[in-house]
């Protein structure tokens, strides 16, 4: 058999690696094998553009014209069920096997479900292709939105329902939606473009129930409101697709845990993107990261640890961005609660500003909502204030 | 020809916006003035705004970096290159002609 790797995941990460391996004079074959039936393709637009329709599938496939170069072997629609414990083969749901020397693993995370919603139609999640298919198939005929969560999907979701002229109301948990990944002064802060824009939100509040037989019809809080809904999102996170690592003998927590070059327990095997717990030593845990951005860059470190390099790894600086109502929101670095952010530039009531997180007075993050150059330049500053790893 | 602005008013590392049918970015690097399209293939972001590495552009939204002189993507999530367009400076004035593609493009 000629030198194989298997790459599991057809997204971003698995398209990122298998570039990376033929950057790197890989020139074993290259087998991809992805669930979904589609060709890789970007999932931001998919709460966006794709879903209010202004972006097409072509425009959103990840395929670039010289890929065909990397001479990579498709096994799309087809699910992974097993990883042999050498690490040797994966097992695929038709019965047949992939038999490979290397394994990455790029199998994402999946949107997590309400309890008691299967079945019912009106109820979506957003997380795939076909996902965003359903919901705007869905949303076309309806009039009223709600989204459970407030997080950036959630948000978006209902940015982009607006947009479309529908009643939407925003339900979140939490006493200020995105107080995890902005804190709670700057969450409450880019929140408040729901209002701005005529989507109710409602906080400090948690879902009992969703009510109809058939469909949707409301969805019940915990304080007995009804709220009446043609559609329903339900944007609560997502979960890492590694259950069916069970019995490979990798270690698995919220995620396959990997050190932080990508390594598993197994040589022959790495772990990259959502599906992947990577040690930092910043944090001084695993940590699994779902931004775009490290989906991109973390498959060049994994595959360089599955050929054998042993370089450290780099350390860069998270990102992530969203989208809503118009407005551009971006942000950089790693925040921890006691980071106080300071606005240096633009003003929160007038809606274009730039925020620093500073810790002992050390710039650590930045915030920016639609300012775009400055904000650039924090990122590249904080990028060269983060010292190398060792 | 569309006057951009004097040489003094661009300094190496710094790149200006210039409004013409579609706009264009025009670069300094390290002395030597060179301009692709500002909107980014990928979505609406302008490259003026993103960041100088080298001879490239990293677009400030999802930081898909461009060549200056080849227009080329380096990579996801923009596939498209941009074009480039020739620059002239004159008499301390940049100038730039869009629709014809620098020297050395692809
Ligand atoms: S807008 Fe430039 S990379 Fe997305």
């Amino acid at each position: 058999m000629s030198p194989t790797v298997a790459v599991v995941g057809a997204s971003l990460a698995g398209l990122s690696a298998a570039r990376a391996l033929r950057e790197r004079s890989y020139d074993g074959r290259v087998v991809v094998v992805g669930d979904e039936v589609h060709a890789p393709y970007d999932r931001p637009p998919l709460s966006k553009d794709f879903l209010a329709g202004r972006a097409s599938l072509d425009d959103i496939a990840l395929g670039a014209p010289d890929d065909e170069d990397l001479a990579l072997e498709w096994r799309l629609g087809t699910t992974a069920v097993g990883l042999d414990p050498a690490g040797r083969a994966v097992l695929l749901a038709d019965g047949s096997e992939v038999r490979a020397d290397g394994v990455v693993l790029a199998t994402g995370a999946r949107a997590r479900r309400l309890p008691g919603s299967e079945g019912l139609a009106g109820v979506h999640v957003l997380r795939t292709l076909d996902d965003a298919v359903a919901l705007q198939a869905d949303l076309a005929g309806a009039g009223s939105l709600v989204v459970i969560g407030g997080g950036f999907i959630g948000a978006e979701v209902a940015s982009t329902a607006r947009g479309l002229g529908l009643d939407v109301t925003v339900v979140e948990a939490l006493p200020v939606p995105l107080s995890g990944p902005l804190g709670e002064e700057m969450g409450a802060v880019v929140a408040g473009l729901h209002a701005a824009h005529g989507t109710r939100l409602l906080v400090g509040t948690g879902v009992a129930g969703l009510v109809g037989t058939g469909r949707v019809e409301a969805v019940e809080l915990t304080d007995g409101t009804r709220l009446p809904a043609d559609v329903v999102v339900v944007g609560i996170g997502a979960v890492p697709n590694t259950e069916w690592l069970a019995g490979s003998g990798l270690a698995l927590g919220n995620g396959v845990l990997t050190d932080a070059r990508g390594a598993t327990g197994n040589p022959a095997v790495v772990a990259v993107g959502d599906c992947a717990a990577t040690w930092s030593g910043a944090a001084e845990r695993h940590v699994r990261t779902e931004h775009w951005t490290h989906a991109l860059e973390q498959p060049a470190t994994a595959v360089a640890t599955l050929l054998g390099s042993t370089e450290p790894a780099p350390a860069p600086v998270p990102y992530f961005w969203s989208d809503q109502y118009g407005a551009r929101i971006q942000f950089a670095g790693s925040r921890r609660t006691a980071d106080v952010p300071r606005v240096v530039e633009g003003s929160t009531a007038e809606g274009s500003f730039l925020a620093v997180y500073e810790r002992d007075g050390q710039p650590v993050a930045v915030l920016g909502v639609d300012q775009p150059r400055l904000f650039t330049r924090w990122r590249r500053q904080l990028r060269s204030a983060v010292p190398s790893p060792s | 020809m569309i006057p951009v602005c004097a040489t003094t008013a661009l300094p190496p590392g710094e790149a200006i916006r210039v409004e013409a049918d579609e706009p264009i970015a025009v670069f300094n690097v390290d002395g030597e003035f060179l301009a692709i399209d500002d909107t980014c293939t990928h979505q609406d972001a302008s490259l003026a705004d993103g960041w100088l590495d080298g001879c490239a552009v990293e677009c400030p939204l999802h930081a898909s970096c461009f060549d200056l002189r080849t227009g080329k993507v380096s990579g996801p999530p923009a596939k498209t290159p941009v074009r480039t367009h020739r620059v002239v400076v004159q008499d301390g004035t940049v100038f730039v002609q869009p629709g014809i593609a620098a020297e050395g493009a692809a």
